[in-house]
């Protein structure tokens, strides 16, 4: 918050307030523009080779061409949309696939005892392999379609999801359980009614570390087992040394990333009104 | 309440607690009881088993002539930290022991609304329990346990936190709602004038292991004035009989950090 004076007027107020909004969209755009020029000086003034480091305009002309350019008039010309559809669609299956699977097992294990004493070791010992390692097997499994994407990237988005939520169900506050109690809930719904709620916040965290694996894998799972997505985008336009392509991709990719957070965390702030500082 | 015992195993030490030691209480309807002790004497252990959230070790607590096993809406429990649900409003939250209990709808609102104006919170139904002042909140958990028309209230020190205002304005109101609607209440403090200003009766207990060492029964008539001669001197005695045991609880406690050296 601003300080205004008490006297103040509900125009200097408004006043105050875009004063202070600017400064802060100011601050904000400051550091990408300063890497922006930094970058294209780079390019241009032969600090790097302008081959390997194709200059911001070169990008986005790239960029342009890519997304709207007539279809065939070169290779890459107007294919953007359909590489980038089908790493959101691959994104949001294997994340919606990760998030089920990571909510009702993580649910699982932080409320029973058992449950957490049989599976939770497995989980440990998978969750630090790297998920490229499994790669051969989804290629043999599922071969080089969708399938192997969906498993390589609901497997990666999983183990976070999983592992909030477990924590975040076992950390529900007891005092919350003996007032539930105490008002007459059947054993069954605590979960739901206020075990669940009281671990939103954990979940949530889990869900947006899983929605970054997620674009992280499709890139990983596009380059090695599937052959369309931003991922085989890149990696083809490796082979014919189209750098500007390789980035325009990874802004794609950056920027879908970043949109796929917000709405997560747009739903996560309807659910979590309650929840100061979040 | 015969014969309640309660031991449990100091992990640390590797050596048994003796948290209750029998206690024998019987508590009359419609009767405010309050039980006044030493920090560590146990109170709040023996609210616990009465709401059964926690088991005693010998002993049982019965309520009509029933044993109780059970946590439940029979036993209304008042925290001192509120443990209001965070993500429902002061309507839901009130509502919440009706709604488990899969009372119709129309019902359900028709008692919420009387017990949101019973307590003062009308206009507070929307809001949140962080929104809240501490003294709103605990009017909410009142509420909330109120709504399911209890057998019994307990309450564990629900004014400790708040400050010295707000704890005066909720003890007439917690006194207001209770003459209002007669129900027997227990009430866990360690404050002197509030066991005196409450309760018909003051339950002293010892330092640990916490046994009754005394029941005063208090005759003023309500409302009691805080600053009458009689209320001071009931104050005082009471006093007396609690200094010894604070006394008791502070020599060891320095033993215990002692042995630790």
């Amino acid at each position: 918050m601003t300080a205004v004076p008490v006297a103040a007027g509900a125009a200097s107020l408004n006043a105050a307030r875009i004063v202070a909004g600017a400064h802060l969209a100011l601050r904000r755009i400051a550091g990408p523009a300063i890497v922006l020029v930094l970058w294209h000086l780079a390019s241009t003034q032969g600090w790097v080779d302008p081959r390997f480091v194709p200059s911001p305009v070169t990008v986005l002309h790239a960029l342009q061409e890519w997304m709207f350019g007539p279809k065939g008039a070169s290779p890459y010309s107007g294919t953007w949309f359909a590489h980038a559809g089908n790493s959101a669609y691959r994104v949001i299956v294997g994340f919606l696939m990760a998030a089920a699977a990571g909510v009702i097992i993580g649910s699982l294990i932080g409320w029973f005892r058992f449950v957490s004493d049989l599976v939770d070791p497995v989980i440990q010992v998978l969750r630090p392999i790297p998920i490229t390692a499994w790669v051969p097997f989804a290629v043999i499994f599922f071969g080089i379609r969708d399938g192997s994407a969906f498993f390589l990237i609901a497997l990666g988005a999983f183990f976070p999801i999983v592992v909030n939520t477990a924590a975040g169900v076992a950390g529900a506050p007891q005092l919350l359980v003996r007032a539930a109690r105490m008002l007459g809930i059947r054993p069954y719904m605590l979960l739901p009614r206020v075990v669940l709620p009281a671990a939103m916040p954990f979940i949530f965290t889990g869900l947006r570390l899983g929605i970054g694996l997620a674009w992280v894998l499709v890139i990983v799972a596009e380059m090695m087992a599937v052959k369309s997505g931003l991922g085989f985008a890149m990696w083809d336009a490796y082979y014919f040394l189209r750098l500007d392509i390789i980035i325009a991709a990874m802004l794609s990719v950056g920027a879908l990333g970043f949109l796929s957070d917000l709405i997560i965390r747009l739903i996560g702030r309807r659910f979590l009104r309650w929840s100061r500082g979040l | 309440m015969r014969g309640l015992r309660k031991r449990f195993i100091d992990i640390a030490r590797q050596e048994e607690v003796i948290a209750l030691d029998g206690i024998d209480l019987d508590i009359g309807d419609d009767e405010f009881l309050t039980i006044l002790g030493p920090s560590g004497c146990g109170k709040t252990t023996l609210l616990n088993i009465i709401a059964s959230f926690e088991k005693a070790t010998g002993g049982e607590v019965l309520l009509d002539g029933e044993t109780v096993r059970k946590p439940g809406p029979d036993r209304g429990v008042v925290f001192q930290e509120y443990a209001l649900f965070p993500w429902l409003t002061v309507q839901q939250n009130i509502e919440f022991g009706l709604r488990e209990r899969r009372i119709p709808r129309a019902e359900r609102r028709e008692y919420v609304q009387r017990q949101i104006a019973s307590v003062g919170l009308s206009g507070f139904e929307q809001r949140y329990p962080h929104e809240l002042s501490g003294g709103m909140r605990q009017r909410v958990a009142l509420a909330r346990v109120l709504v399911n028309n209890p057998k019994i209230l307990l309450m564990d020190e629900p004014f400790a936190a708040l400050d010295a205002q707000t704890r005066s304005m909720m003890q007439q109101e917690l006194l207001g709602v209770w003459s209002a609607e007669r129900r027997t209440a227990i009430f866990i403090t360690h404050n002197i004038e509030e066991a005196v200003l409450l309760g018909d009766r003051v339950v002293v207990m010892t330092a640990r292991p916490g046994r009754i060492k005394e029941i005063v029964a208090i005759d003023l008539p309500r409302p009691r004035d805080v600053t009458s001669t009689e209320f001071n001197q009931t104050r005082r005695r009471i006093g007396a009989l609690l200094e010894d045991e604070v006394q008791a609880a502070f020599a060891a406690m320095r033993a215990e950090t002692t042995s630790m050296q």
